[in-house]
């Protein structure tokens, strides 16, 4: 139990500063950066209280928010994928999250797949919703989701694989 | 009042989403409205010393370029010096020398965005440096933004590249003024709206702070014009201008404090009052 609190702290912790140091300065093609701080929420135990993760996903949201100025978009962002979570484990891994057994190391790839997808796509379009906060660009917005979402699920799923501790 | 509690209980992680959701929710209308983001800004001491501590070590990385960007402003200023009509053999005691209105700091940005809509950028000097809100910020080649919070030591500013920010501009040929502000596209094009249909304006023009503002003294350095259209009512300019300033590449920057600035609100205030 302990093994699991001390690897979310450092999770925690090194995800914050690895996106507000080094993945802040990519600005790929001038605007499009990946936001993989949100593979905390992603990865967060499934059995741990749930009030407790939508708290610390809100903590999350507010470091990168504090970090980059921005307001409360990250926290608004973070807050609702958090919340949303139970329903899009449901849908991806079906009978698995059931009975609450899921481990993210060896799950089905394409369920992971899907399961990043969902939550990354929803993530990015309420923070550029709020952060462009103009309706009429709602073309920017797309934009800017769909761009950042590939760089951002392609880099979870290397991350995801590289840290994964096979446990055959 | 069981009930209620008991409607708490059971609805408590949707309670606390909506709670979280909509504290959330207030801190981004309040960075999206002019001066209002006092809570949530990276001006405070644990971002600002992280983001000092990296920038020590990253400041390294482009010493060459920015090295090249002061010599050629020293190259600059010393033509200005040694061309000027002032004979340098005697020294003059001027008093309105001493009492001029604009002072400047010095600062470097530890923390520099351009890619996000509403961009703010983070100096390594604070309210220990006298430094205050509504403070300008300039490169020696442009202007860069708007002091907005400030901690002991560290300073947030609103960059010319935030769609809130607004700033008076004015062609550099004749007095037109307008007012500068940014769409959020391209970090090194801004737009220059409200100039009247009037003015000449013609590719390649100069722009500069028309220094309306007491924030900006007149006549620094903007952009010049890259193209330009009517808007939809046909009596204004709406102006794309290219940057002077690459501010995806800015380190030493100059803080320009306006002495008068006290003086001039209390007028305003006392002229205002007075309708």
């Amino acid at each position: 139990m302990n093994n699991v609190l001390y690897r979310n702290i450092t999770r925690f912790v090194v995800l914050v500063l690895v996106q507000v140091l080094v993945l802040n300065q990519i600005n790929f093609l001038g605007y499009i950066n990946p936001y993989i701080y949100i593979l905390f929420v992603f990865l967060y135990p499934v059995k741990n209280s749930r009030t407790l993760f939508i708290l610390l996903s809100f903590v999350l949201g507010l470091c990168i928010d504090l970090f980059l100025d921005s307001g409360g978009i990250h926290a608004a962002a973070c807050v609702t994928i958090a919340y949303i979570r139970p329903v899009v484990l449901k849908f991806c891994f079906g009978t698995v999250y059931e009975y609450q057994t899921i481990k993210f190391d060896n799950v089905e790839f394409g369920s992971k797949l899907m399961y990043i997808t969902i939550l990354t796509v929803i993530h990015h379009f309420i923070l550029f919703s709020l952060e462009i906060f103009n309706i009429s660009k709602i073309i920017l917005i797309l934009q800017k989701t769909l761009f950042s979402s590939i760089f951002t699920i392609i880099l979870c799923i290397l991350v995801t694989i590289i840290f994964s501790r096979k446990t055959k | 009042m069981q009930q209620i509690i008991n409607f708490i209980i059971r609805n408590k992680t949707f309670l606390l989403f909506l709670l979280l959701l909509s504290l959330s929710f207030t801190f981004t209308i309040q960075t999206h409205s002019y001066h209002k983001s006092k809570f949530i800004n990276s001006a405070n001491f644990l971002t600002g010393g992280v983001y000092n501590s990296v920038n020590n070590i990253s400041e390294y990385l482009n010493l060459k370029t920015q090295n090249e960007l002061l010599t050629e402003e020293n190259k600059r200023l010393r033509t200005l010096l040694y061309n000027s009509t002032n004979n340098h053999d005697s020294i003059q005691l001027d008093s309105t020398l001493i009492n001029s209105p604009y002072h400047f700091t010095t600062a470097n940005i530890i923390k520099n965005t351009y890619s996000a809509s509403t961009n703010i950028l983070l100096l390594n000097k604070g309210t220990k440096d006298s430094i205050k809100e509504d403070f300008g910020v300039i490169t020696t080649k442009g202007i860069v933004g708007i002091v907005d919070n400030t901690s002991k030591h560290f300073a947030t500013i609103i960059s010319i590249l935030n769609t809130t920010s607004k700033i008076s501009a004015q062609l550099k040929k004749t007095n037109h003024f307008g007012t500068l502000t940014w769409n959020g596209k391209s970090p090194y094009f801004s737009q220059l709206v409200d100039i009247p249909k009037i003015a000449p304006v013609k590719e390649g023009d100069t722009i500069i702070t028309s220094g309306r503002s007491s924030i900006f003294p007149k006549g620094i350095p903007i952009g010049t014009i890259h193209d330009f259209k009517l808007d939809a009512a046909e009596n204004y300019y709406e102006i794309n201008i290219k940057l002077f300033n690459d501010m995806t590449n800015i380190e030493h920057v100059y803080i320009i404090e306006n002495k008068d600035v006290p003086e001039i609100t209390n007028l305003l205030k006392s002229s205002s009052s007075n309708e």
